[in-house]
């Protein structure tokens, strides 16, 4: 289909869906804001695969914000089912959370959150502290995964010796170091100029080629264009759930 | 999964039995109960704790505890590395207070030290035959109508001594106390012991000779007039000469100088050999009464066998004095137990008046301490919450926030430790008499104290940042 005269930068592999991952259904959330109780979400039922990659959108006060840490179960749902590989979350302790953000799932935040006075490498090393996993056997990880990301010569740097989007960089391998079920990032460019951002943007289209799940959060809709999928949310509901063109 | 629910009731089971025994065991120490069940209670403490801290890290498992713990160790680095100021004036709170514990500390080990050694000048392991009871009587007239005690009780003593070589008794010794002037030429000290005894005493005391010689057998057979004079007597009367073969006026007799004692030191006015004149009895009986002079017979035991001694030296009394079965001992058998049991209530008067001040000073350190990491937490919020969304579980940031605050004050407690030997050292070589004793214990003491001190006031800041919702957490701003 595709023609051979394409440009490398138009080339999009889709890779077909894997097993589930996500399973959410009929989600609901409530806050309670002095007297008042917001709905954050109004009954949310969604599913995620291995290999797809998903863009969140819909303006603020949407609950695309509480949709975002239900699935990177920061938070657990008022009502309604979430199973994470078809274990529930919904009834999950806090520490049993932790276990599942540690090993399923790698954060990419907007202002990157990396350590500011630790290095790269043990910004990235730090989820396989919290794993338990042995001094060597960290370092070698961490290194790959900021080899993986083109910081192989920065990772004795300290985020203030790096730029914007060597910083993103750095949080991307943090997330990616201990083998996740999905990536899930939050306005990942947000922070960055628009080109840094295209090639923030490239690198997840090259983990997606690798085999990775990833979930965007975004609320621009180029960001949003570069993903297979597009689920749109407004007043706590899925507007609309479609593949990308 | 249910070995690791075991765990986590064994260590918290543990820590509940640990904090019990040792409530007991300081309870029990402090009101002097019974030594076998203090240590008992102190044992079991001890070990419980160690078991919940074994059972608390299973539950916590190990492959994770370790590299959290590394890593936490090296977050409180790099903290107090960066905010050093702020670390040092926190820890300041704790220098303070266990720089209040030490010296409290070397002081009761002083106090200990400056009597035993007062003591031991008498030589430890003496019985005392005599007419009163050192301990304070109410009765006193029924003490006063006994007999004297004669020193020719030696002989008798002596004998008894020779017929059972084997026996717990060992040597006999008299000895008579007056205090007068002693002069010599321009020179004079007044009020000074003089004590009158035999050739043997040497052998009961632990007391060198600076110079010279004791008094020989024959010379106190003689009743010739040679002294011993104390280190401080010879001192202020021979300022720049050796008083050896010199002669001093004692009343109006002049008596021949042949040796000096080592200098002893003294303690807060107790008896020293160092302000002493010791004379042959024979030469004492010329000057002095010898009837007022609390004669007394001192005899050196076997400590091993000192009850079996005390019996034994009563039975011997009771036949020199011709006590028939159903009459009451007329002496009194002292030993230097009595001047340890009126001491004891002193230190303990002071550990816990020192207890009290100590405390408050801790005290304050600990509230800094709280204050600084409530700080910390409240400063590292959204780094928290990113360790959170990271997988740090609850433990972990408890873990963390527990031994930053833990480091300073082990810092604290090392510097507060540094200052504390320091000072003790100065005190001791500008006053040497100062009753100051550094020990290895008193080391082990203010570290135990600056970790528990750690421990109790980072708890509360540290649970608040354990149970940050990491939502909420990285929102922060």
């Amino acid at each position: 289909m595709i023609p051979p005269t394409a440009t490398p930068a138009a080339t999009r592999i889709t890779r077909p869906p894997g097993a589930l991952v996500i399973e959410i259904e009929g989600v609901t959330k409530l806050y309670k804001m002095g007297a008042e109780t917001i709905h954050a979400l109004r009954g949310v039922s969604l599913k995620i695969h291995r290999n797809e990659y998903l863009a969140i959108m819909g303006p603020s006060g949407s609950g695309k914000s509480t949709l975002m840490n239900m699935l990177g179960c920061l938070d657990t749902p008022t009502a309604g089912r979430y199973e994470f590989n078809r274990k529930n979350v919904a009834t999950m302790g806090d520490d049993e959370l932790a276990d599942i953000r540690n090993r399923e799932i790698g954060f990419v935040f907007q202002t990157f959150n990396l350590l500011p006075r630790s290095d790269a490498l043990h910004n990235v090393e730090l989820p396989l502290i919290y794993a338990g996993l042995g001094k060597s056997g960290r370092l070698d990880k961490a290194r790959r995964a900021l080899e993986n990301v083109g910081l192989g010569q920065r990772m004795g740097h300290k985020p203030n010796e790096l730029s914007g989007g060597q910083r993103q960089r750095v949080a991307i391998a943090r997330a990616l170091v201990n083998d996740p079920s999905i990536i899930l990032a939050d306005e990942p460019t947000g922070n960055l100029d628009s080109k840094t951002g295209e090639e923030i943007m490239a690198l997840f289209e090259q983990l997606y080629a690798q085999g990775n799940t990833i979930i965007v959060v975004t609320h621009e809709e180029d960001i949003a264009r570069h993903a297979r999928r597009i689920v749109r949310l407004r007043d706590g509901l899925i507007e609309s759930d479609k593949p990308v063109e | 999964m249910r070995g690791r629910f075991i765990f986590s009731v064994l260590w918290p089971a543990c820590l509940i039995v640990a904090a019990l025994t040792g409530a007991a065991w300081l309870v029990g120490w402090l009101v002097k109960a019974d030594p076998w069940l203090v240590s008992l209670c102190g044992g079991t403490a001890l070990a419980s704790f160690a078991a919940a801290l074994l059972f608390g890290i299973c539950d916590y498992g190990w492959g994770v505890f370790w590299p959290e713990l590394t890593e936490s160790l090296a977050i409180s680095a790099a903290q107090v590395a960066a905010n050093k100021l702020r670390s040092a004036l926190t820890a300041l709170g704790v220098i303070i207070g266990i720089v209040a514990v030490t010296l409290m500390g070397t002081a009761i080990l002083g106090i200990d030290a400056g009597v035993e050694r007062s003591l031991s000048g008498f030589g430890d392991d003496v019985l005392y035959v005599s007419k009163w009871p050192w301990r304070n009587v109410q009765d006193w007239w029924n003490f006063r109508n006994r007999r004297d005690i004669r020193i020719d009780y030696v002989e008798p003593v002596t004998a008894a001594i020779a017929e059972r070589p084997e026996g717990p008794l060992k040597l006999a010794v008299p000895s008579v106390y007056w205090s007068a002037n002693v002069i010599r030429g321009e020179y004079r000290v007044s009020n000074v012991s003089i004590l009158g005894t035999s050739s043997e005493l040497p052998y009961l005391v632990k007391s060198d000779m600076k110079e010279g010689r004791f008094f020989t057998e024959v010379e106190a057979r003689g009743g010739r007039n040679v002294v011993v004079i104390g280190y401080d007597i010879a001192d202020a009367l021979f300022p720049n000469e050796s008083p050896l073969d010199k002669t001093i006026r004692i009343r109006s007799q002049q008596y021949t100088v042949v040796g000096v004692a080592a200098r002893q030191g003294s303690f807060l006015g107790m008896f020293s050999w160092d302000s002493v004149v010791i004379m042959p009895v024979d030469a004492f009986t010329r000057s002095f009464p010898i009837r007022w002079a609390d004669p007394t017979i001192r005899v050196q035991v076997d400590m091993a066998r000192l009850d079996e001694a005390k019996e034994e030296l009563r039975s011997i009394m009771r036949r020199v004095r011709g006590l028939g079965p159903e009459q009451k001992d007329d002496f009194e058998i002292n030993s230097q137990q009595v001047i340890r049991d009126q001491i004891d209530p002193i230190k303990a008067n002071i550990a816990i008046g020192g207890f009290f001040i100590t405390g408050l000073a801790l005290f304050v350190g600990a509230i800094g301490i709280m204050n600084i990491t409530s700080v910390s937490v409240k400063e590292r919020t959204k780094e928290i919450g990113t360790r959170k969304a990271l997988g740090a579980r609850r433990r972990t940031i408890l873990l963390q926030f527990l031994i930053e605050a833990v480091s300073i004050c082990v810092l604290g407690g090392v510097g507060g430790l540094a200052l504390a030997w320091g000072l003790s050292a100065a005190v001791g070589a500008l006053l040497p008499s100062f009753p100051l004793v550094f020990s290895a214990a008193l080391v082990v003491l203010g570290l135990a104290i600056s970790v528990v001190t750690g421990v109790l006031s980072g708890f509360m800041p540290a649970l608040q940042a354990s149970k940050l919702d990491p939502v909420v957490a990285l929102r922060y701003e």
